[in-house]
């Protein structure tokens, strides 16, 4: 039958490198998402014009590519002597990629609220705050999920280029047991399927959602 | 002539239509009314070939609409068709939306279509909104560049499927205004509606569906004036 | 704060040379928008046709592409193939990686794309006595397109994006692999990468700008 030199302990280490990307992913969207949220709403409240220079700069980080961002952010680090490793540096420069995207959804779902909803809330005498809390972030939050949802899985995936600053993570270690082992096709296919495993549930629950908060059906 | 003999159609469990016979000669206007899910529009539907039929026959000047070998694109070209809904084609212009049809299906050189659609734009009272495109128009001029659509193929028969149902009620009066003056120029036509006095005076006949059969048909003195069927005067009691 | 001297100088001298690989860059995303769009009409069309198989297929490469990194499908052309003794160069293997993961994209766009078009528009073409090809190419196509302009822009800006990514297998014309070997030389790493985000920041605004103006004059309803 099919023979191959991989050991359970390559399969191990194939499993660490998974862990490094989800840890990766985690940290980031959730340091991302608290970001995003927090510009989302300035963007929305300062209106086009005043949040131009906050848009313009989380713009250059959904136009430039992420590995030179990541190579950016890693010789940023090193001027100014800060001394962060690879995952560090990583983290940030992924959450503040994380949180450029997020800030458009979160704006998208709060302009998804329809303002008579809101008037209606704030003339029964809820404060802005008491708005934004019981009627604006649950409305708005059906809108964003399968987009945040989406933006996860992107991190995810796109998480695998912190590899260029040294990190181990799923691809990086699989690329390593390739030039270890010689049998690149077969260790790619576990690699790709355990990111496939991963995203693509994830990924087919979004779309569920997506078409249950539907509001045209 | 359509002539529509002990058709037969089902939806699943439901059937709709349960041995449908009527027979539309040229020249004549036909107003169907009945109460939804009457079947009603599903029998316009059958005799263009847009819905099959489970059986019985529809024949159209000799045709066979759901004969095996019939060429229902040839046989759509005679009978037009304007639905609830106005189905304008969002990406073409008022003209375009006239003039693709005759071009790509007739074959006719796009000045040839550009006449025709002229005239039955004009005729409809379009003819100043020839390069707008459908979202800049009314519900009412949208229903109305439809049947402009229908006209423009020359068709013998007009089949109308509740054409002023979507509408807004100040724009129904100018849809069946168009309406009337086909029927005054002689068009054949089935009309579905619920415009109960546009029925009785433009109709030759009215006749009544309910639950999926004929319940009654006569001329629309006779049957508003003097009602026989029982569902019948249940539904004009209701509707006035 | 900072006990550093930029040079940008240095950088700038570069500047012509990092040009040349900005060209090959645009180069590879236009190659691989338009093999992926070819691959995505196809799948779309294998989706459409009932057939199992070819719908398979097509599920598979949308979902495969969907799911999995770009950089692992790059890497797959790479390294991948040569279990078949298929040895792509760096340049080809990142064609055929960002061209598999734009036509997964275009094709999953399309499909959203068709389902937008209500059928009520298909039907009042035959109505009119259209055949269902004539009432697809003159009705549904042209409004498909439209709908899926958009999305298929914001895809042409990740394949440019996704271009950098060529420097991982070895590539060493494009802005990034031509940024790369200069920083080898230099060690000016900042400099020259900060200058490269900008080539890409000016690029992917140009497609964007580009787009839209080609948008307004085509979709005028």
């Amino acid at each position: 039958m099919f023979e191959t030199a991989l050991s359970w302990n390559d399969l191990a280490f194939l499993a660490q490198g998974a862990a490094m990307t989800l840890a990766v992913t985690a940290v980031s969207v959730a340091a991302g998402t608290v970001l995003g949220i927090l510009f989302g709403v300035l963007r929305f409240q300062l209106g086009p014009y005043w949040a131009a220079p906050l848009t313009f700069v989380l713009d250059i980080f959904r136009s430039v590519p992420l590995l030179i961002q990541l190579v950016l952010g890693n010789a940023l680090q090193s001027i100014m002597r800060l001394g962060w490793g690879p995952f560090t540096t990583s983290c940030v420069v992924l959450s503040l990629y994380t949180a450029a995207y997020c800030t458009e959804i979160v704006r998208g779902g709060i302009g998804a609220v329809p303002p008579t909803t809101r008037r209606a809330a704030r003339s029964l005498g809820l404060t802005w705050f008491q708005d934004m809390r019981y009627i604006v972030f649950p409305l708005a939050t059906r809108v964003s999920l399968p987009a945040w949802i989406g933006l996860t899985l992107g991190v995810m995936k796109d998480s695998a280029l912190v590899l260029w600053l040294g990190l181990i993570e799923l691809l990086r270690a699989s690329q390593i047991l390739v030039t270890r082992l010689q049998e690149p096709l077969f260790i790619l296919i576990i690699c790709g399927a355990i990111y496939f495993i991963i995203s693509f549930p994830v990924a087919r629950f979004g779309g569920y959602l997506e078409k249950r908060w539907s509001p045209n059906d | 002539m359509i002539e529509i003999e002990n058709v037969r159609k089902s939806f699943g469990q439901l059937e709709v239509l349960k041995g449908i016979n009527l027979t539309v000669p040229k020249g004549e206007v036909l107003t169907v009314i009945g109460g939804s899910g009457s079947g009603k529009s599903t029998l316009l539907t059958c005799i263009n070939g847009l819905e099959t039929i489970d059986s019985g026959r529809i024949v159209v000047d000799g045709t066979d609409v759901h004969a095996k070998g019939t060429d229902l694109n040839k046989l759509r070209r005679k009978l037009g068709i304007v639905f609830q809904q106005f189905n304008a084609f969002p990406h073409l212009t008022v003209l375009e939306n006239v003039t693709l049809a005759p071009r790509k299906v007739l074959g006719l050189s796009k000045a040839e279509a550009d006449a025709i659609a002229v005239k039955q734009l004009t005729h409809v009272g379009l003819g100043d909104k020839l390069k707008v495109y459908p979202s800049r128009l009314s519900g009412g001029q949208q229903q109305r560049m439809a049947i402009a659509r229908a006209l423009a193929m020359s068709p013998d028969y007009m089949l109308f499927d509740e054409v002023t149902s979507a509408l807004d009620p100040q724009l129904v009066g100018e849809v069946l205004d168009t309406l009337r003056l086909l029927a005054s120029e002689g068009m054949t036509m089935i009309c579905v509606t619920h415009e109960m006095k546009f029925a009785r005076e433009v109709s030759d006949r009215v006749a009544f569906f309910h639950k999926g059969v004929m319940a009654e048909i006569a001329p629309p003195d006779e049957l508003f004036g003097a009602p026989k069927d029982p569902d019948l005067r249940q539904f004009l009691a209701a509707t006035h | 704060m900072f006990n550093y001297t930029f040079h940008w100088n240095q950088a700038l001298r570069a500047l012509p040379q990092m040009l040349d690989g900005a060209l090959v860059t645009l180069q590879i995303a236009l190659l691989s928008m338009a093999i992926g769009l070819a691959c995505a009409i196809a799948l779309t069309l294998f989706r459409l046709s009932g057939n199992r198989i070819l719908g398979g297929f097509a599920t598979a490469w949308v979902e495969i592409a969907r799911n999995t990194p770009a950089l692992f499908q790059i890497y797959m052309a790479h390294f991948g193939l040569g279990n078949f003794g298929i040895h792509l160069s760096p340049y080809t293997a990142l064609l055929v990686g960002i061209a598999f993961n734009n036509a997964g994209y275009l094709a999953e766009n399309f499909r959203g794309a068709l389902k937008a078009i209500p059928d009520t528009q298909t039907r009042a073409a035959r109505s009119l006595g259209m055949t269902s090809l004539q009432a697809f190419r003159y009705i549904v196509l042209p409004q498909m397109l439209r709908i899926a302009f958009l999305p298929a822009t914001n895809q042409m800006v990740w394949a440019i994006l996704m271009t950098s990514l060529g420097v991982t297998v070895g590539m060493n014309t494009d802005l990034a692999g031509v940024t790369q070997e200069l920083n080898a030389r230099s060690f000016r790493t900042f400099e020259f990468f900060a200058l490269a985000a900008v080539i890409y920041y000016v690029i992917a605004k140009a497609v964007t700008l580009a787009a839209r103006l080609f948008a307004a004059r085509m979709f005028r309803y």
